[in-house]
């Protein structure tokens, strides 16, 4: 016998929870309990007063188990409410990455002349070392990453995505 | 300044404030300030119970049979860990709780102090919520939020973990006012447009069935009621789920007794040849669709749940209508009759399921040589049913068999672990059912192993006098396992023997219960009346049939037209997609 995977679709959710102790281990948890999965989660709060956090996720799954992911979110007593932002419609994703790059020589002008072309500022220098921050889409930071690993790639830091919807409305 | 209050008395003051009248428990080192403020009031009673998992289960039955949510006290580390077990159980079958857990001293969580556990994050996942309390001024609110929670919407239990200090730390405490909580708000009033729609599929549909479960129950006995009508004015026949069982009564012309996997022939059947469901506060367990793929083909699905996430989780539905089924249901009649629609002509959908109900499908082989458990079970019916009993059960072919043959004429009369499944549940169910109800005749049908599992509560029940009866159908066997072992595994009867049975005559009197043994098919009855004879606990140790199998039966992974009605229809062996189901 075998075990059957179903087709999965990816999702940018943003869930707006009061900022409570154990909220973030009950939204990570459901995921797990309920074998949903997570690519990547953001959370910080957002209000004035701190009392408001957004946690942004991206998930994949199929479309009537993504139908159950929002409805279990929701059903959670902190939680505001959940925005899917992929069903919502046009949203911008970012995400930001540290990478650190150590070498000498060509190696070294060649990683500063690539992040010039992928608007990477440098944040830290030594004599054989940078730090880089890229921002942008998941793709971007991938393909950037993958360039560095051939000049002298030591380390990566990443954000994970935020997402906001665009247009003039609050989502 | 008003006067504070400790935290301990914060929550015996709340907990009055609540009308709460029994508190089911079990004390310990990180609760001793609350049994101390328990010691000097009068107003709440608290039932010692002889361990933290059976307090969950007595509270459970006395929510169930009540209306009103139970209450569990217990203390940290092993008393959280004990009671999890009741507490997912009431998550499953959404029964109202509020567990109130002791912990170690603000100053010592994390540091693996004696007995610690992080009782918030292991009940996270068996609660509809849960609070750390680490301050007495939020104590007073936070209890009564967490009534608040655990008692509307879809109900279910809530746990309150209070450290120590904080039941001897003092603050002010007043009553709240009516709870307006910033983001929980269930919706409890169905969309009228949604409302209409349905009605029009009831008025148009020509194969329609109501579908109920647990939901009726918990909306109040008005649902019943109202079920009752709208089944009266729409002419549809009745089918429940195991939880749902009572709502509808089944002396109703228009019953088709329970459906799902151990489901009656007729109620699957038109289940399966429907125009029209209407699933009435019911999730579609999979013990009720059977395979998903071969589910009710024909029909079109109203789906009424106050739980938006039950709607589309394993079936999808084409009209979804959240809000509470009790006044959805009311509102369906309400329209119904406001658009003076005549009960339609559901006569040849009435001839066809009298032709299913041909087929007998709860016939069982009679035999008067040894106690058939279906027979002990509808003579045991037969006896009490004018007194309205309330009837627990633990979990295995003996509750099926009790769902089969067990007629409920009212809500609130059935208690049984449906979601989890959690043997041990009956007994101190009957427990908490018992002091809900002091003058009713509570029964535990029980069977000889799942008795065991908490079997030590009788000692409660001896200590607070209460007068339940547990008939346990002894075969013997874990009758389920041995039965599913039977039907997939050749007979291969691995560790499902009950060996080394205590004398249960022996073991009631060592707890000052009376005990009967009933062994024969002729003294049945007389054994029956000798237990509601006496006045006081009394075990039964009923020795019925040791190979019979609880049928009809819906095998794993099978449609609801695959059901094997008899023994004959046994292959003995399954595929491995059937085996790999539960």
């Amino acid at each position: 016998m075998h075990i059957k995977e179903e087709a999965r679709e990816r999702h940018t959710l943003a869930v707006i929870v009061d900022n409570e102790a154990g909220v973030l281990a009950r939204i990570a948890g459901l995921f797990t309990a309920r074998g949903y999965n997570i690519e990547s989660l953001t959370v910080t709060d957002i209000s004035e007063d701190d009392l408001i956090s957004r946690i942004t996720i991206v998930t994949s799954s199929s479309a009537p188990v993504m139908e159950q992911i929002i409805a279990q979110l929701e059903r959670l007593v902190p939680v505001h409410k959940v925005i899917d932002l992929t069903a919502l419609g046009p949203h911008v994703e970012r995400e930001l990455a540290l990478v650190k790059v150590a070498g000498i020589g060509d190696h070294r002008i060649e990683a500063l002349r690539l992040a010039d072309v992928y608007r990477a500022r440098v944040v830290d220098a030594t004599t054989s070392s940078f730090v880089f921050e890229v921002t942008g889409g998941t793709e971007k930071i991938e393909k950037f990453v993958e360039l560095m690993r051939e000049v002298g790639l030591i380390e990566v830091a990443r954000t994970g995505i935020v997402a906001i919807a665009r247009g003039k409305e609050a989502a | 300044m008003a006067t504070e209050l400790s935290g301990a008395d914060i929550l015996c003051e709340a907990l009055n404030d609540l009308g709460v009248e029994v508190v089911f428990g079990y004390p310990g080192g990180a609760v001793l300030p609350i049994y101390d403020a328990l010691f000097k009031q009068k107003r709440i009673r608290h039932i010692l119970v002889r361990h933290e998992q059976a307090a969950t289960h007595a509270a459970e039955g006395y929510a169930r049979s009540t209306g009103k949510p139970g209450v569990v006290l217990v203390t940290s580390g092993p008393g959280a860990t004990n009671a999890i077990t009741g507490i997912t159980d009431a998550l499953m079958d959404s029964i109202p709780m509020v567990v109130i857990t002791g912990q170690v001293a603000t100053h010592l969580i994390g540091t693996d102090a004696f007995q610690e556990a992080d009782t918030v994050g292991l009940t996270r996942h068996c609660t509809k919520h849960n609070y750390l309390v680490k301050s007495p001024a939020k104590l007073g609110d936070t209890i009564h939020e967490a009534f608040h929670i655990a008692t509307s919407g879809r109900p279910g239990p809530v746990v309150i973990d209070i450290p120590k200090d904080v039941q001897v730390a003092t603050a002010p405490y007043r009553k709240p006012g009516a709870i307006q909580h910033k983001t929980y708000r269930p919706q409890v009033k169905a969309d009228t447009k949604l409302i209409e729609a349905a009605v029009e599929m009831l008025a148009a549909a020509e194969r329609p069935i109501l579908y109920t479960g647990g939901g009726v129950i918990n909306s109040g006995p008005g649902a019943s009621m109202v079920l009752r009508e709208l089944a009266r004015i729409s002419g549809a026949p009745v089918t429940s789920t195991l939880m749902g069982l009572g709502a509808f009564p089944a002396s109703s012309g228009q019953w088709l007794g329970m459906l799902g996997m151990h489901g009656t022939y007729e109620a699957n059947l038109a289940m399966n040849k429907a125009d029209l469901i209407v699933c009435l506060g019911a999730r579609f367990d999979d013990r009720v669709t059977g395979r998903l793929d071969a589910f009710a083909p024909h029909a079109r699905k109203i789906h009424i749940d106050i739980d938006r996430s039950s709607i589309n989780k394993t079936v999808r539905v084409e009209l979804p209508i959240i809000g509470d089924v009790g006044r959805a249901m009311e509102d369906m009649v309400k329209l119904w009759k406001a658009r003076q629609h005549q009960k339609v002509d559901l006569s040849s959908w009435w001839s066809q399921i009298d032709d299913w109900r041909g087929r007998k499908s709860l016939a069982y082989a009679e035999s008067k040589s040894e106690i058939m458990p279906q027979h002990a079970i509808r003579r045991l019916w037969e006896a009490t049913h004018a007194k309205k009993p309330i009837i627990t059960t633990e979990v295995g072919q003996h509750q099926m068999w009790a769902a089969q043959h067990f007629d409920f004429e009212g809500p609130n009369k059935w208690l049984t672990s449906g979601g989890l499944g959690t043997m041990g549940y009956g007994l101190p169910a009957a427990i908490g059912a018992q002091i809900g109800n002091p003058n009713a005749l509570v029964i535990d049908i029980a069977g000889e192993a799942s008795i065991q599992m908490n079997i030590q509560e009788m000692s409660t029940a001896t200590q607070y006098r209460l007068p339940v009866k547990v008939f346990i159908l002894n075969n013997e066997y874990m009758g389920m396992v041995r039965q599913w072992q039977e039907l997939t595994y050749s007979g291969r009867y691995s560790e499902s023997y009950s060996d080394a049975l205590p004398d249960f005559v022996k073991l009631s009197e060592a707890y000052g219960w009376k005990g009967l043994r009933i062994d024969d098919p002729a003294t049945l009855d007389d054994g029956i009346a000798a237990m509601l004879a006496h006045d006081g606990p009394v075990m039964v140790d009923c020795r019925v049939a040791k190979l019979a199998n609880c049928f009809p039966m819906i095998p794993s992974g099978a449609a609801h037209t695959d059901m094997i009605l008899d023994p004959g229809q046994v292959s003995g062996e399954m595929n491995d997609e059937a085996k790999a189901l539960v």
